[in-house]
Protein backbone atom coordinates (compact mmCIF):
# COMPACT_ATOMS: atom_id res chain seq x y z
CA UNK A 1 0.00 0.00 0.00
CA UNK A 2 1.34 3.40 -1.00
CA UNK A 3 0.67 6.45 1.14
CA UNK A 4 0.64 9.95 -0.36
CA UNK A 5 0.03 13.12 1.67
CA UNK A 6 -0.97 16.30 -0.17
CA UNK A 7 0.30 19.42 1.63
CA UNK A 8 1.07 22.99 0.64
CA UNK A 9 2.77 25.18 3.22
CA UNK A 10 0.58 28.12 2.24
CA UNK A 11 -3.17 27.60 2.57
CA UNK A 12 -5.62 27.88 -0.30
CA UNK A 13 -3.29 26.70 -3.06
CA UNK A 14 -5.60 23.87 -4.14
CA UNK A 15 -4.70 20.85 -1.95
CA UNK A 16 -8.28 19.68 -1.59
CA UNK A 17 -9.15 20.19 -5.28
CA UNK A 18 -6.13 18.06 -6.24
CA UNK A 19 -6.81 15.42 -3.56
CA UNK A 20 -10.46 15.17 -4.59
CA UNK A 21 -9.38 14.57 -8.19
CA UNK A 22 -6.88 11.90 -7.12
CA UNK A 23 -9.70 10.20 -5.21
CA UNK A 24 -11.66 9.99 -8.47
CA UNK A 25 -8.66 8.84 -10.52
CA UNK A 26 -7.15 6.28 -8.13
CA UNK A 27 -8.36 2.73 -8.17
CA UNK A 28 -8.71 0.88 -4.90
CA UNK A 29 -7.84 3.77 -2.60
CA UNK A 30 -8.73 4.84 0.94
CA UNK A 31 -9.09 8.59 1.42
CA UNK A 32 -8.40 10.62 4.55
CA UNK A 33 -8.80 14.28 5.48
CA UNK A 34 -6.10 15.28 7.95
CA UNK A 35 -6.92 18.99 7.76
CA UNK A 36 -9.12 18.55 10.82
CA UNK A 37 -9.16 22.29 11.63
CA UNK A 38 -10.85 23.25 8.38
CA UNK A 39 -11.82 20.00 6.69
CA UNK A 40 -13.25 20.44 3.18
CA UNK A 41 -12.67 17.16 1.33
CA UNK A 42 -16.11 15.90 2.41
CA UNK A 43 -17.68 18.66 0.33
CA UNK A 44 -16.35 16.97 -2.82
CA UNK A 45 -16.62 13.33 -1.75
CA UNK A 46 -19.99 13.50 0.07
CA UNK A 47 -19.18 10.71 2.52
CA UNK A 48 -21.94 8.57 3.95
CA UNK A 49 -20.97 8.16 7.59
CA UNK A 50 -20.83 4.52 8.72
CA UNK A 51 -19.15 4.93 12.11
CA UNK A 52 -18.88 7.92 14.41
CA UNK A 53 -16.39 8.02 17.30
CA UNK A 54 -15.89 10.60 20.01
CA UNK A 55 -12.32 11.80 20.34
CA UNK A 56 -11.09 12.47 23.84
CA UNK A 57 -7.63 13.85 24.26
CA UNK A 58 -5.90 15.64 27.05
CA UNK A 59 -7.54 17.11 30.11
CA UNK A 60 -9.18 20.27 31.29
CA UNK A 61 -8.75 21.71 34.78
CA UNK A 62 -11.98 22.72 36.53
CA UNK A 63 -12.21 24.38 39.94
CA UNK A 64 -14.95 23.26 42.33
CA UNK A 65 -15.94 26.71 43.58
CA UNK A 66 -17.51 25.46 46.83
CA UNK A 67 -14.18 23.94 47.92
CA UNK A 68 -11.88 26.65 46.57
CA UNK A 69 -10.36 28.80 49.35
CA UNK A 70 -9.26 31.47 46.90
CA UNK A 71 -5.61 31.14 48.00
CA UNK A 72 -4.31 31.82 44.49
CA UNK A 73 -1.70 29.06 44.43
CA UNK A 74 -3.02 27.85 41.04
CA UNK A 75 -2.74 31.39 39.67
CA UNK A 76 0.90 31.53 40.82
CA UNK A 77 1.78 28.19 39.27
CA UNK A 78 -0.03 28.34 35.92
CA UNK A 79 2.35 29.23 33.11
CA UNK A 80 -0.42 29.67 30.56
CA UNK A 81 -2.25 32.59 32.19
CA UNK A 82 -5.27 30.31 32.33
CA UNK A 83 -6.25 31.04 35.94
CA UNK A 84 -8.33 34.17 36.21
CA UNK A 85 -8.71 35.88 39.61
CA UNK A 86 -11.75 38.02 39.70
CA UNK A 87 -12.95 39.74 42.91
CA UNK A 88 -11.86 36.95 45.25
CA UNK A 89 -13.13 34.15 43.01
CA UNK A 90 -10.81 32.02 40.92
CA UNK A 91 -11.75 30.31 37.67
CA UNK A 92 -10.02 28.62 34.76
CA UNK A 93 -10.23 29.96 31.23
CA UNK A 94 -10.84 26.79 29.20
CA UNK A 95 -9.35 28.32 26.03
CA UNK A 96 -6.01 29.06 27.72
CA UNK A 97 -5.78 25.87 29.82
CA UNK A 98 -3.20 23.48 28.35
CA UNK A 99 -4.35 20.60 30.55
CA UNK A 100 -0.95 20.10 32.18
CA UNK A 101 -2.34 19.29 35.65
CA UNK A 102 0.06 21.47 37.67
CA UNK A 103 -2.77 23.37 39.38
CA UNK A 104 -4.63 20.09 40.06
CA UNK A 105 -1.59 18.49 41.71
CA UNK A 106 -0.58 21.45 43.86
CA UNK A 107 -3.96 22.87 44.92
CA UNK A 108 -3.72 22.89 48.76
CA UNK A 109 -7.50 22.42 49.06
CA UNK A 110 -7.60 19.65 46.48
CA UNK A 111 -10.41 21.59 44.81
CA UNK A 112 -9.58 21.13 41.13
CA UNK A 113 -11.05 18.40 38.92
CA UNK A 114 -9.22 17.16 35.85
CA UNK A 115 -11.67 15.46 33.46
CA UNK A 116 -10.67 14.22 30.04
CA UNK A 117 -11.48 16.72 27.29
CA UNK A 118 -13.79 15.90 24.37
CA UNK A 119 -11.91 17.41 21.44
CA UNK A 120 -13.96 16.31 18.47
CA UNK A 121 -15.26 13.38 16.47
CA UNK A 122 -13.84 11.15 13.83
CA UNK A 123 -15.74 9.21 11.21
CA UNK A 124 -15.42 6.15 9.02
CA UNK A 125 -17.40 6.67 5.84
CA UNK A 126 -18.09 5.38 2.37
CA UNK A 127 -17.81 7.58 -0.72
CA UNK A 128 -18.32 7.00 -4.43
CA UNK A 129 -14.52 6.68 -4.69
CA UNK A 130 -13.94 4.35 -1.74
CA UNK A 131 -13.73 4.41 2.06
CA UNK A 132 -12.88 7.69 3.79
CA UNK A 133 -11.72 8.57 7.30
CA UNK A 134 -12.27 12.14 8.44
CA UNK A 135 -12.87 14.22 11.55
CA UNK A 136 -14.40 17.31 12.99
CA UNK A 137 -12.40 19.15 15.61
CA UNK A 138 -14.59 20.56 18.39
CA UNK A 139 -15.09 24.32 18.32
CA UNK A 140 -12.16 25.97 20.11
CA UNK A 141 -10.79 22.53 21.00
CA UNK A 142 -7.13 21.64 21.35
CA UNK A 143 -4.99 18.72 20.28
CA UNK A 144 -5.61 18.87 16.56
CA UNK A 145 -2.24 17.12 16.09
CA UNK A 146 -3.49 14.10 18.02
CA UNK A 147 -6.77 14.03 16.10
CA UNK A 148 -4.74 14.14 12.86
CA UNK A 149 -2.70 11.17 14.08
CA UNK A 150 -5.91 9.29 14.92
CA UNK A 151 -7.43 9.92 11.47
CA UNK A 152 -4.26 8.80 9.78
CA UNK A 153 -3.92 5.65 11.91
CA UNK A 154 -7.54 4.69 11.34
CA UNK A 155 -7.25 5.31 7.61
CA UNK A 156 -4.13 3.18 7.48
CA UNK A 157 -5.90 0.36 9.32
CA UNK A 158 -8.87 0.61 6.96
CA UNK A 159 -6.56 0.54 3.92
CA UNK A 160 -4.66 -2.47 5.24
CA UNK A 161 -7.86 -4.33 6.11
CA UNK A 162 -9.31 -3.67 2.65
CA UNK A 163 -6.06 -4.55 0.86
CA UNK A 164 -6.04 -1.10 -0.78
CA UNK A 165 -3.34 0.01 -3.18
CA UNK A 166 -3.42 3.63 -2.07
CA UNK A 167 -3.93 5.78 1.00
CA UNK A 168 -4.43 9.35 -0.20
CA UNK A 169 -4.42 12.03 2.46
CA UNK A 170 -5.52 15.66 2.26
CA UNK A 171 -3.11 17.42 4.61
CA UNK A 172 -3.22 20.68 6.57
CA UNK A 173 -1.41 23.93 5.69
CA UNK A 174 1.59 25.22 7.64
CA UNK A 175 4.68 23.51 9.08
CA UNK A 176 3.59 22.95 12.67
CA UNK A 177 2.02 20.24 14.81
CA UNK A 178 -0.81 19.04 12.46
CA UNK A 179 1.52 18.90 9.43
CA UNK A 180 4.17 17.01 11.37
CA UNK A 181 1.50 14.54 12.53
CA UNK A 182 0.30 14.13 8.91
CA UNK A 183 3.62 13.42 7.25
CA UNK A 184 6.00 11.65 9.65
CA UNK A 185 6.95 8.28 8.20
CA UNK A 186 4.83 8.61 5.06
CA UNK A 187 5.83 7.29 1.61
CA UNK A 188 5.81 10.63 -0.17
CA UNK A 189 4.28 14.08 -0.07
CA UNK A 190 2.95 16.16 -2.93
CA UNK A 191 3.27 19.88 -2.25
CA UNK A 192 0.74 21.97 -4.17
CA UNK A 193 1.96 25.54 -4.44
CA UNK A 194 1.16 28.70 -6.39
CA UNK A 195 3.41 31.12 -8.30
CA UNK A 196 3.50 33.92 -5.71
CA UNK A 197 6.20 35.16 -3.35
CA UNK A 198 4.20 33.72 -0.46
CA UNK A 199 3.73 30.41 -2.27
CA UNK A 200 7.47 30.16 -2.91
CA UNK A 201 8.44 31.10 0.64
CA UNK A 202 5.96 28.69 2.22
CA UNK A 203 6.93 25.87 -0.16
CA UNK A 204 10.61 26.22 0.72
CA UNK A 205 9.82 26.14 4.45
CA UNK A 206 7.71 23.01 4.09
CA UNK A 207 10.44 21.38 1.97
CA UNK A 208 12.86 22.02 4.85
CA UNK A 209 10.41 20.11 7.00
CA UNK A 210 10.16 17.17 4.57
CA UNK A 211 13.95 17.06 4.39
CA UNK A 212 14.15 17.16 8.17
CA UNK A 213 11.96 14.03 8.24
CA UNK A 214 13.65 12.56 5.14
CA UNK A 215 10.39 12.25 3.19
CA UNK A 216 10.48 12.29 -0.62
CA UNK A 217 8.68 15.40 -1.92
CA UNK A 218 6.99 16.07 -5.25
CA UNK A 219 5.77 19.52 -6.16
CA UNK A 220 3.27 20.94 -8.60
CA UNK A 221 2.52 24.61 -9.29
CA UNK A 222 -1.18 25.40 -9.42
CA UNK A 223 -2.45 28.45 -11.40
CA UNK A 224 1.04 28.53 -12.91
CA UNK A 225 0.04 30.97 -15.68
CA UNK A 226 -0.78 33.75 -13.14
CA UNK A 227 2.98 34.37 -13.12
CA UNK A 228 5.05 32.15 -15.47
CA UNK A 229 8.38 33.68 -14.39
CA UNK A 230 7.63 32.96 -10.74
CA UNK A 231 6.58 29.42 -11.68
CA UNK A 232 9.98 28.78 -13.29
CA UNK A 233 11.76 30.31 -10.29
CA UNK A 234 9.80 28.16 -7.84
CA UNK A 235 10.45 24.99 -9.83
CA UNK A 236 14.19 25.74 -9.84
CA UNK A 237 14.23 26.47 -6.13
CA UNK A 238 12.24 23.32 -5.36
CA UNK A 239 14.61 21.23 -7.49
CA UNK A 240 17.59 22.67 -5.59
CA UNK A 241 15.83 21.86 -2.32
CA UNK A 242 15.71 18.19 -3.33
CA UNK A 243 12.09 17.98 -4.49
CA UNK A 244 10.92 16.41 -7.76
CA UNK A 245 9.07 18.91 -9.93
CA UNK A 246 5.95 17.50 -11.61
CA UNK A 247 3.10 18.91 -13.67
CA UNK A 248 1.96 22.55 -13.88
CA UNK A 249 -1.79 23.16 -13.42
CA UNK A 250 -3.23 26.17 -15.29
CA UNK A 251 -5.65 28.68 -13.74
CA UNK A 252 -9.14 27.38 -14.52
CA UNK A 253 -12.30 29.05 -13.22
CA UNK A 254 -14.23 25.80 -13.70
CA UNK A 255 -12.52 24.37 -10.59
CA UNK A 256 -14.78 26.63 -8.51
CA UNK A 257 -17.82 25.64 -10.61
CA UNK A 258 -17.00 21.96 -10.01
CA UNK A 259 -16.69 22.66 -6.28
CA UNK A 260 -20.13 24.29 -6.29
CA UNK A 261 -21.49 21.10 -7.91
CA UNK A 262 -19.75 19.02 -5.21
CA UNK A 263 -17.46 17.39 -7.75
CA UNK A 264 -13.75 17.15 -8.38
CA UNK A 265 -12.59 18.89 -11.54
CA UNK A 266 -11.71 15.60 -13.29
CA UNK A 267 -15.31 14.45 -12.87
CA UNK A 268 -16.72 17.84 -13.89
CA UNK A 269 -15.04 18.41 -17.26
CA UNK A 270 -11.96 17.62 -19.34
CA UNK A 271 -10.66 21.18 -19.48
CA UNK A 272 -7.11 22.44 -19.03
CA UNK A 273 -6.86 21.94 -15.26
CA UNK A 274 -8.54 18.51 -15.33
CA UNK A 275 -6.14 17.32 -18.05
CA UNK A 276 -3.12 18.58 -16.12
CA UNK A 277 -4.25 16.88 -12.91
CA UNK A 278 -4.85 13.63 -14.79
CA UNK A 279 -1.28 13.77 -16.15
CA UNK A 280 -0.01 14.67 -12.67
CA UNK A 281 -1.69 11.57 -11.22
CA UNK A 282 -0.31 9.29 -13.94
CA UNK A 283 3.19 10.67 -13.39
CA UNK A 284 2.90 10.17 -9.63
CA UNK A 285 1.80 6.56 -10.15
CA UNK A 286 4.90 5.99 -12.30
CA UNK A 287 7.25 7.70 -9.82
CA UNK A 288 5.84 5.91 -6.78
CA UNK A 289 5.84 2.45 -8.33
CA UNK B 1 -7.48 48.69 20.09
CA UNK B 2 -6.69 45.22 18.81
CA UNK B 3 -8.10 43.86 15.52
CA UNK B 4 -7.33 40.30 14.40
CA UNK B 5 -7.75 39.01 10.86
CA UNK B 6 -8.59 35.31 10.68
CA UNK B 7 -10.25 32.88 8.29
CA UNK B 8 -10.60 29.18 8.97
CA UNK B 9 -9.67 28.35 5.40
CA UNK B 10 -6.16 29.22 4.26
CA UNK B 11 -5.41 31.35 1.22
CA UNK B 12 -8.55 33.49 1.42
CA UNK B 13 -6.64 36.76 1.83
CA UNK B 14 -5.92 37.26 5.54
CA UNK B 15 -2.50 38.77 4.92
CA UNK B 16 -3.84 40.90 2.05
CA UNK B 17 -6.50 42.33 4.38
CA UNK B 18 -4.18 42.79 7.41
CA UNK B 19 -1.64 44.65 5.30
CA UNK B 20 -4.33 46.83 3.68
CA UNK B 21 -5.74 47.67 7.13
CA UNK B 22 -2.25 48.58 8.39
CA UNK B 23 -1.55 50.75 5.35
CA UNK B 24 -4.93 52.45 5.63
CA UNK B 25 -4.16 53.66 9.17
CA UNK B 26 -3.30 57.35 9.32
CA UNK B 27 -1.61 57.06 12.71
CA UNK B 28 1.16 54.76 13.97
CA UNK B 29 0.03 51.13 14.06
CA UNK B 30 1.59 47.75 14.78
CA UNK B 31 1.00 44.69 12.61
CA UNK B 32 1.88 41.34 14.19
CA UNK B 33 2.22 38.42 11.81
CA UNK B 34 1.02 35.54 14.01
CA UNK B 35 0.92 33.03 11.14
CA UNK B 36 4.21 31.83 12.57
CA UNK B 37 4.28 28.60 10.55
CA UNK B 38 4.19 30.52 7.28
CA UNK B 39 4.64 34.27 7.87
CA UNK B 40 4.11 36.29 4.67
CA UNK B 41 3.23 39.86 5.63
CA UNK B 42 6.82 41.09 5.21
CA UNK B 43 6.60 40.49 1.46
CA UNK B 44 3.97 43.20 1.24
CA UNK B 45 5.14 45.57 3.99
CA UNK B 46 8.83 45.34 3.04
CA UNK B 47 9.85 46.63 6.49
CA UNK B 48 13.32 48.00 7.24
CA UNK B 49 14.64 45.36 9.61
CA UNK B 50 15.43 46.58 13.13
CA UNK B 51 15.98 43.59 15.35
CA UNK B 52 15.69 39.86 15.72
CA UNK B 53 14.99 38.11 18.97
CA UNK B 54 15.11 34.38 19.69
CA UNK B 55 12.09 32.94 21.45
CA UNK B 56 12.71 30.02 23.76
CA UNK B 57 10.60 27.84 26.00
CA UNK B 58 11.90 26.25 29.21
CA UNK B 59 12.37 22.48 28.93
CA UNK B 60 13.42 20.19 31.80
CA UNK B 61 16.98 19.06 32.24
CA UNK B 62 17.67 16.03 34.40
CA UNK B 63 20.63 15.88 36.72
CA UNK B 64 21.43 12.18 36.23
CA UNK B 65 23.70 12.10 39.31
CA UNK B 66 20.78 12.98 41.56
CA UNK B 67 17.92 11.27 39.68
CA UNK B 68 16.82 8.00 41.31
CA UNK B 69 14.62 6.98 38.36
CA UNK B 70 11.60 6.94 40.70
CA UNK B 71 9.30 7.85 37.81
CA UNK B 72 7.33 10.61 39.57
CA UNK B 73 8.01 13.05 36.71
CA UNK B 74 6.96 10.70 33.93
CA UNK B 75 3.85 9.68 35.88
CA UNK B 76 2.92 13.36 36.22
CA UNK B 77 3.62 14.49 32.65
CA UNK B 78 0.39 14.25 30.62
CA UNK B 79 2.30 15.09 27.43
CA UNK B 80 4.56 12.01 27.67
CA UNK B 81 7.58 14.30 27.45
CA UNK B 82 9.56 12.44 30.13
CA UNK B 83 10.23 8.71 30.34
CA UNK B 84 12.37 6.73 32.73
CA UNK B 85 14.99 4.71 30.90
CA UNK B 86 17.48 2.68 32.90
CA UNK B 87 18.88 4.64 35.82
CA UNK B 88 17.66 8.09 34.88
CA UNK B 89 14.76 10.00 33.35
CA UNK B 90 14.93 11.16 29.76
CA UNK B 91 13.32 14.25 28.19
CA UNK B 92 11.62 14.54 24.77
CA UNK B 93 11.78 18.32 24.31
CA UNK B 94 9.51 18.39 21.23
CA UNK B 95 6.60 17.01 23.30
CA UNK B 96 7.15 19.30 26.30
CA UNK B 97 4.59 22.08 26.92
CA UNK B 98 6.85 23.81 29.50
CA UNK B 99 4.37 23.62 32.37
CA UNK B 100 7.14 23.15 34.95
CA UNK B 101 5.24 20.37 36.75
CA UNK B 102 8.03 17.77 36.61
CA UNK B 103 10.46 20.16 38.22
CA UNK B 104 8.07 20.80 41.10
CA UNK B 105 7.13 17.18 41.61
CA UNK B 106 10.63 15.66 41.58
CA UNK B 107 11.33 14.53 45.18
CA UNK B 108 15.11 14.66 44.60
CA UNK B 109 15.14 18.17 43.07
CA UNK B 110 16.98 16.61 40.15
CA UNK B 111 15.23 18.70 37.49
CA UNK B 112 16.13 22.20 36.35
CA UNK B 113 15.08 23.93 33.15
CA UNK B 114 17.01 24.99 30.11
CA UNK B 115 15.82 27.19 27.24
CA UNK B 116 15.03 25.57 23.88
CA UNK B 117 14.45 27.77 20.86
CA UNK B 118 11.03 27.50 19.18
CA UNK B 119 11.39 30.42 16.80
CA UNK B 120 12.19 34.09 16.49
CA UNK B 121 10.53 37.49 16.37
CA UNK B 122 11.61 39.93 13.69
CA UNK B 123 10.91 43.61 14.18
CA UNK B 124 11.01 46.28 11.49
CA UNK B 125 9.29 49.45 10.36
CA UNK B 126 7.50 50.37 7.18
CA UNK B 127 6.46 54.04 7.32
CA UNK B 128 4.01 54.40 10.21
CA UNK B 129 3.78 50.65 10.63
CA UNK B 130 5.75 48.70 13.22
CA UNK B 131 6.00 45.21 11.72
CA UNK B 132 6.46 42.25 14.05
CA UNK B 133 6.79 38.76 12.66
CA UNK B 134 6.87 35.47 14.56
CA UNK B 135 8.72 32.76 12.67
CA UNK B 136 8.51 29.16 13.90
CA UNK B 137 11.67 27.10 13.75
CA UNK B 138 11.34 24.29 11.20
CA UNK B 139 10.53 21.03 12.99
CA UNK B 140 9.05 22.79 16.02
CA UNK B 141 5.42 21.98 16.77
CA UNK B 142 5.01 24.67 19.43
CA UNK B 143 3.37 27.61 17.68
CA UNK B 144 1.27 28.95 20.61
CA UNK B 145 4.19 30.05 22.90
CA UNK B 146 5.76 31.90 19.97
CA UNK B 147 2.44 33.58 19.12
CA UNK B 148 2.07 34.66 22.76
CA UNK B 149 5.61 36.10 22.70
CA UNK B 150 4.98 37.96 19.43
CA UNK B 151 1.80 39.51 20.84
CA UNK B 152 3.64 40.62 23.99
CA UNK B 153 6.31 42.35 21.87
CA UNK B 154 3.87 44.99 20.55
CA UNK B 155 4.81 48.58 21.43
CA UNK B 156 2.49 50.02 24.11
CA UNK B 157 -0.22 52.54 23.31
CA UNK B 158 -0.48 51.80 19.59
CA UNK B 159 -3.40 50.09 17.81
CA UNK B 160 -2.51 46.49 17.04
CA UNK B 161 -3.45 44.40 13.99
CA UNK B 162 -2.99 40.64 14.18
CA UNK B 163 -2.58 38.48 11.09
CA UNK B 164 -3.79 35.12 12.45
CA UNK B 165 -2.91 31.65 11.18
CA UNK B 166 -5.54 29.63 9.30
CA UNK B 167 -7.62 26.96 11.02
CA UNK B 168 -9.65 27.10 14.20
CA UNK B 169 -7.45 25.32 16.76
CA UNK B 170 -4.79 26.36 19.29
CA UNK B 171 -2.65 28.66 17.09
CA UNK B 172 -5.66 30.56 15.72
CA UNK B 173 -7.25 30.87 19.17
CA UNK B 174 -3.99 32.02 20.75
CA UNK B 175 -3.64 34.64 18.01
CA UNK B 176 -7.17 36.12 18.17
CA UNK B 177 -7.86 35.86 21.93
CA UNK B 178 -7.80 39.23 23.65
CA UNK B 179 -8.77 41.06 20.44
CA UNK B 180 -11.52 43.68 20.41
CA UNK B 181 -12.71 42.69 16.95
CA UNK B 182 -12.07 39.92 14.43
CA UNK B 183 -12.23 40.40 10.67
CA UNK B 184 -13.02 37.03 9.06
CA UNK B 185 -11.89 36.77 5.45
CA UNK B 186 -13.58 34.23 3.22
CA UNK B 187 -14.45 33.44 -0.39
CA UNK B 188 -17.86 32.69 -1.91
CA UNK B 189 -17.35 28.96 -2.44
CA UNK B 190 -18.44 25.77 -0.63
CA UNK B 191 -14.98 25.46 0.98
CA UNK B 192 -15.00 29.14 1.93
CA UNK B 193 -18.44 28.92 3.54
CA UNK B 194 -17.75 25.65 5.38
CA UNK B 195 -14.62 27.07 6.98
CA UNK B 196 -16.23 30.47 7.63
CA UNK B 197 -18.95 28.77 9.68
CA UNK B 198 -16.27 27.04 11.80
CA UNK B 199 -14.45 30.35 12.28
CA UNK B 200 -17.71 32.14 13.20
CA UNK B 201 -18.54 29.45 15.79
CA UNK B 202 -15.03 29.82 17.20
CA UNK B 203 -15.07 33.63 17.57
CA UNK B 204 -18.62 33.47 18.96
CA UNK B 205 -17.40 30.97 21.58
CA UNK B 206 -14.56 33.36 22.43
CA UNK B 207 -17.11 36.17 22.69
CA UNK B 208 -15.38 38.59 20.32
CA UNK B 209 -17.37 40.86 17.93
CA UNK B 210 -16.62 40.20 14.28
CA UNK B 211 -17.45 41.01 10.66
CA UNK B 212 -16.78 39.35 7.32
CA UNK B 213 -14.83 40.37 4.22
CA UNK B 214 -15.66 38.35 1.10
CA UNK B 215 -12.63 38.16 -1.16
CA UNK B 216 -12.90 37.29 -4.88
CA UNK B 217 -16.57 38.01 -4.24
CA UNK B 218 -17.75 37.26 -7.79
CA UNK B 219 -15.80 34.00 -8.23
CA UNK B 220 -18.41 31.62 -6.79
CA UNK B 221 -22.04 32.05 -5.81
CA UNK B 222 -24.09 33.91 -3.20
CA UNK B 223 -24.00 31.25 -0.46
CA UNK B 224 -21.74 33.29 1.87
CA UNK B 225 -23.93 36.40 1.52
CA UNK B 226 -27.05 34.33 2.25
CA UNK B 227 -25.40 32.77 5.30
CA UNK B 228 -24.33 36.16 6.65
CA UNK B 229 -27.84 37.56 6.14
CA UNK B 230 -29.40 34.59 7.91
CA UNK B 231 -26.97 34.86 10.83
CA UNK B 232 -27.14 38.69 10.94
CA UNK B 233 -23.40 38.92 10.38
CA UNK B 234 -22.08 42.21 9.07
CA UNK B 235 -20.34 42.08 5.69
CA UNK B 236 -17.62 44.72 5.94
CA UNK B 237 -16.42 44.60 2.34
CA UNK B 238 -16.59 42.57 -0.86
CA UNK B 239 -13.46 42.52 -3.02
CA UNK B 240 -14.13 41.36 -6.60
CA UNK B 241 -11.94 38.78 -8.31
CA UNK B 242 -9.29 40.57 -10.34
CA UNK B 243 -6.33 39.36 -12.32
CA UNK B 244 -4.66 42.70 -11.56
CA UNK B 245 -4.85 42.04 -7.80
CA UNK B 246 -3.73 38.40 -8.23
CA UNK B 247 -0.71 39.40 -10.32
CA UNK B 248 0.24 42.20 -7.91
CA UNK B 249 -0.02 39.70 -5.03
CA UNK B 250 2.23 37.23 -6.85
CA UNK B 251 4.95 39.93 -7.01
CA UNK B 252 4.54 40.97 -3.38
CA UNK B 253 2.51 44.12 -4.11
CA UNK B 254 -0.38 44.60 -1.73
CA UNK B 255 -4.04 45.22 -2.43
CA UNK B 256 -3.81 49.00 -1.98
CA UNK B 257 -1.02 49.34 -4.54
CA UNK B 258 -3.17 47.44 -7.07
CA UNK B 259 -6.42 49.19 -6.12
CA UNK B 260 -5.53 52.46 -4.27
CA UNK B 261 -9.17 53.58 -4.22
CA UNK B 262 -9.93 50.77 -1.71
CA UNK B 263 -7.93 52.66 0.97
CA UNK B 264 -10.99 54.77 1.81
CA UNK B 265 -13.10 51.64 2.29
CA UNK B 266 -10.52 50.23 4.72
CA UNK B 267 -10.41 53.56 6.61
CA UNK B 268 -14.16 53.38 6.95
CA UNK B 269 -13.93 49.82 8.30
CA UNK B 270 -11.32 50.95 10.85
CA UNK B 271 -13.47 53.93 11.92
CA UNK B 272 -16.51 51.70 12.36
CA UNK B 273 -14.59 49.17 14.41
CA UNK B 274 -13.09 51.97 16.52
CA UNK B 275 -16.44 53.49 17.33
CA UNK B 276 -17.95 50.07 18.01
CA UNK B 277 -15.18 48.94 20.37
CA UNK B 278 -15.12 52.25 22.27
CA UNK B 279 -18.76 51.84 23.16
Amino acid sequence: MKELVVISGKGGTGKTSVTGSFAALAENAVLADCDVDAADLHLLLKPEIKEEHEFFSGFQAKIRPEECTGCGQCHELCRFDAVIRDKGSVRIDPFSCEGCGVCVEFCPANAIDFPEALCGKWFKSETRHGPMVHAKLGIAAENSGKLVATVRDQAKKAAEAAGSDWLIIDGPPGTGCPVIASITGTGAVLVVTEPTLSGEHDLLRVLQLTQHFKIPAFICVNKWDINPEMTARIENAAGSAGATVLERIPYDASITRAQIQGQSIVEFNDGAAATAIQTLWETLCQKMK
Amino acid sequence: MKIATASGKGGTGKTTVSVALAQAFETPVCLIDCDVEEPNSAFFLKPDPESRQDVTVPVPKINADVCTACGACSAFCVFNAIAVAGESAMVFPELCHSCGGCMKICPEHAITEEPVQVGEINRGTSGRITALEGRLKIGSAMAPPLIRAAKKAAPPGVPVLIDAPPGTSCPMITAVSGSDFVVLVTEPTPFGLNDLILAVETVRTLGIPFGVIINRSDSGDDRVVRYCEKEAIRILLQIPESRKIAEAYSRGDGLLSAEPELADRFREIIRNIESETER
